[in-house]
């Protein structure tokens, strides 16, 4: 048995396959699929194009601003492509990226399980993204939207005279297709796991995916219900919340942020599994506390719910309540600095590999930190009032959200590229790209931080001469992040033709879905496995499949 | 260095900007030094316990329990010691003190109007005493603004359908930046002005100058001009409630809730009648709709 070695971990693998690629041939065949691995591969190409515009309304913006005068484009063009940005990255970008590409496709495959518990729901959720994305290219094709993603009242019920209805009907359908991918993982977490494969035997990547399901499934039918509200004010002039009509705008912003920061978190837990998933992988070493970061991704879930007036510390809300908030934000930031040392406690006499993903990983550890202390300076009620709606929460959000969530998400594509292609991609471009992701992020958005002390506020077309230099700084940062961007796009497809080949475990990783063949067949297992071992146990992993190996 | 080409605050000018300025300054040396720390034992123990001959396996470590102990309960401490901070300076920014003095802020898509008691109006210009508080009544016209001034660290939504109120003392004359910081549509970024900081004997004789008559004188034109005053006689005669000393006591309404006749319920009141009508009178059908909102 100890001739065994983690390369040679497999059930069942004989070279030439049949896999959920060549299973089936045609354009139909893909896009009547029921097969999550299909489906995910349907999310990745979408979520990359829609990701390339959304990028595409960051630059433009980031040219705009390296002049302090309003030269490029104009105000009215500025203002629908900050909201544009906002829009395509949050609801057709961030939401589904972790969850509908890399959860749809590993989940089940972690679990041991032949597919989603609703196949046919999970493609009607692809579906229903795709009608809400369709519909919103429309609008911006048709002249736009410029309320700012947060659809603020009155401006958007009252003044706005852009595409307000045909955004929020977009965001409305991008909803349900959150809420039925969030419902898919939940019952298929519970109820089909491989035998043997017991709660506190799931990998990480599960106990945060099962913790998004629940913020998606509680959260966003709040989000669907306020949106309608608006469009059902804004077209029939029934007052809920234009003060014109006898409404409360600010109950509004109650109603959007109890969605919209659970929905941070939506975007936030799935970059959290990726971490646990790629640090235990490449430091070949079980994740320290392992139930204690389990359960800080159901704890965040939780506390979630309950901060949502953090973003209205000054917009007129009574000051107990404003305390009330704020000490519950503070709580929430202590499962999130659990996961921070735990990970960093996880390297200690561990074995580090310094590849493509944990490059990623260790550059999301760290912007992950900045963007979760800076969060504890917006809390801080007194200074938060100078802070907010600066550059300051520009910097901070883009820090967990890009720093954060896209690190993980180009981490987590690195990490299971092998498994869903069969293909490597080139380590040597690869590793240059996560460095120029993490130099030009940091370059693009600390010194916003800065900018935003100073006084500059968001959403500002021009600006005040002396926050130039800082701006210019911004600019080229962003040069270089769209280059460290583009480069994974041109390398990854040229590895699909032109790439090693993988075989099933390249990494020499515990898990289920490197127990089976890359690319893993229709069925992902050609026997249903059973679990002997708990989450990131190589040597006991290693036994097990020894034993059925030697039968 | 060149510090004053690379500034990292903007300028102190207000009695509150300092202690900001200290709470900032301490979050970054807190959470600096935690962040660099973290980043320290990262780069370390990934280059010490980096893989390679003799290295291919990790040692498994039963993890020691006083660790995650420690990480939870040393964080949570300094958590609420930033609470208590902020939420002690935002309660002293909220306070209004006394003594201060009291000038009108309307903002519209897109400017701000500034008026002073003594009836000078100023659009996107705001004239104040050095070394005396001032305390600012915030109304929208329209969309929700947020008047923020940076030189002295305070920030406020304008909101359309109710006054809010904010206050700061300068403590430096000078021109500083006032900003619209609540997104508000096509100009928002032009939304934007200067407050002007004088010395008290400046600021009297920029006082002298340029108005006609107190908003108190203006506000009496306007309730003869509307033909207020028909109704709303000084006396128990008129068809409407009488005003007289109404401003500051107790409303009794016609469902038997009690209201203070403050600010806010008096511009209700003005713009839409019918929000709150006092007990045992009519419904205010016939008064005219002002507008605003």
């Amino acid at each position: 048995m100890s001739t065994f070695t983690l390369h040679d971990v497999r059930f069942i693998e004989p070279e030439k396959t049949r896999n959920y690629l060549n299973e089936d041939y045609g354009f139909f065949s893909w896009l009547l699929t029921k097969d999550h691995k299909r489906i995910g591969i349907l999310y990745l190409l979408s979520v990359t194009v829609l990701f390339m515009l959304g990028g595409f309304f960051a630059m433009m913006m980031r040219v705009e601003l390296l002049t302090p005068e309003g030269d490029l484009l104009t105000s009215d063009t500025y203002n629908k492509f900050f909201t544009l940005h906002g829009i395509v990255m949050i609801f057709f970008f961030l939401i589904p990226a972790i969850p509908a590409v890399l959860g749809n496709f590993i989940l089940p495959i972690q679990l041991g399980a032949k597919d989603l518990a609703f196949p046919k729901i999970n493609l009607l959720s692809w579906y229903l993204y795709m009608i809400s994305a369709v519909i919103g290219l429309f609008i911006i094709i048709t002249g736009g939207v410029d309320t700012g993603w947060t659809f603020y009242t009155p401006f958007s019920t009252q003044f706005s005279n852009t595409h307000v209805f045909g955004v929020t009907f977009a965001a409305f359908i991008a909803g349900f297709s959150s809420i039925l991918t969030g419902l898919n993982f939940l019952v298929t977490i519970h109820r089909m796991r491989a035998p043997g494969l017991t709660w506190y035997r799931l990998p990480l990547f599960v106990w945060a995916m099962y913790a998004t399901s629940i913020v998606q499934l509680l959260a966003t039918p709040v989000l669907a219900i306020t949106l309608v509200m608006l469009m059902f004010e804004r077209v029939t002039g029934v007052g809920i919340f234009d003060p014109a009509l006898g409404g409360d705008p600010v109950l509004y912003q109650h109603m959007f942020w109890f969605y919209s920061h659970p929905a941070v978190y939506i975007m936030v837990l799935p970059a959290m599994g990726v971490a646990s998933e790629v640090i235990a992988a490449f430091t070949r070493k079980k994740i320290f506390g392992y139930k204690f970061v389990a359960f800080s991704s159901l704890a965040i879930a939780f506390l979630g719910f309950l901060v949502w007036a953090h973003h209205l510390f000054v917009a007129g809300i009574s000051v107990y309540s404003a305390m009330i908030f704020a000490f519950l934000s503070y709580f929430v930031a202590v499962p999130s600095a659990i996961k921070v040392f735990n990970w960093t406690a996880t390297l200690y006499k561990a074995s580090v590999s310094w590849q493509t993903p944990m490059l990623y990983i260790l550059g999301f550890i760290g912007l992950f930190t900045v963007g979760g202390v800076t969060g504890l300076f917006l809390a801080a009620l007194g200074l938060d009032v100078h802070v907010t709606d600066t550059y300051f929460v520009v910097a901070h959000f883009h820090y967990i959200m890009v720093g954060g969530s896209v690190m993980a998400y180009l981490a987590g594509i690195h990490y299971w590229w092998p498994k869903i292609t069969g293909r490597m991609y080139p380590e040597w471009w690869a590793r240059l790209a996560a460095l120029l992701v993490f130099a030009g992020f940091n370059l693009t958005f600390f010194p916003q931080f800065l900018l935003g002390y100073l006084g500059m506020p968001r959403r500002y077309h021009a600006y005040a001469p002396e926050f130039q230099v800082l701006n210019v700084m911004s600019t080229a940062g962003a040069s270089v992040l769209a280059i460290g961007y583009a480069l994974p796009l041109c390398y990854l497809i040229w590895s699909l033709r032109f790439g090693r080949k993988a075989g099933p475990n390249p990494w020499g990783a515990v898990g289920l879905e490197w127990a089976t063949s890359s690319p893993p067949p229709k069925e992902n297992f050609h026997e249903t496995p059973v679990v002997k071992w708990d989450a990131y146990d190589c040597p006991a992993m290693m036994n097990a499949i020894g034993e059925t190996q030697n039968v | 260095m060149m510090l004053s080409d690379f500034p990292l605050f903007p300028e102190q000018a207000s009695t509150v900007a300092g202690s900001v300025d200290a709470l900032y300054i301490f979050m970054c040396i807190v959470t600096g030094s935690v962040s660099i720390l973290i980043f320290l034992m990262i780069f370390y123990l990934a280059i010490k316990y980096r893989r390679g001959p003799g290295n291919e396996i990790a040692q498994e470590q039963e993890p020691p329990k006083f660790l995650e102990a420690a990480w939870i309960i040393i964080p949570f401490f300094i958590f609420m010691g930033m609470f208590v901070w902020g939420s002690w300076l935002y309660f002293r920014l909220a306070r209004v003190p006394d003594n201060a003095l009291q000038v009108y802020a309307t903002g519209k898509q897109w400017m701000w109007k500034f008026q002073h008691p003594t009836g000078q109006r100023e659009i996107n210009m705001l004239h104040v005493p050095v070394g005396r508080p001032v305390r600012i009544t915030l109304a929208s016209e329209d969309v929700i603004h947020s008047l923020f001034f940076p030189a002295f660290r305070m920030k406020m939504d304008v909101l359309p359908n109710r006054y809010r109120t904010m206050w700061f003392q300068a403590t430096k004359t000078g021109r500083f930046h006032i900003f619209c910081a609540e997104y508000c549509g096509t100009l928002h970024s032009g939304m934007i002005g200067w407050v002007e900081v004088m010395e008290p004997t400046d600021y009297q004789r920029w006082l002298a100058g340029g108005a006609e008559g107190s908003l108190a004188s203006q506000g009496e034109k306007l309730f003869q001009k509307y033909a207020c005053n028909t109704c709303h006689t000084g006396d128990a005669t008129g068809r409407g409630p009488t005003l007289v000393g109404l401003y500051g006591t107790d409303a009794m309404l016609s469902d038997n809730t009690i209201v203070r006749a403050d600010d806010n319920y008096i511009r209700e009141s003005i713009l839409n009648p019918q929000a709150k009508v006092v007990k045992g009178e009519c419904a205010h059908g016939w008064l005219p709709l002002l507008g605003g909102g």
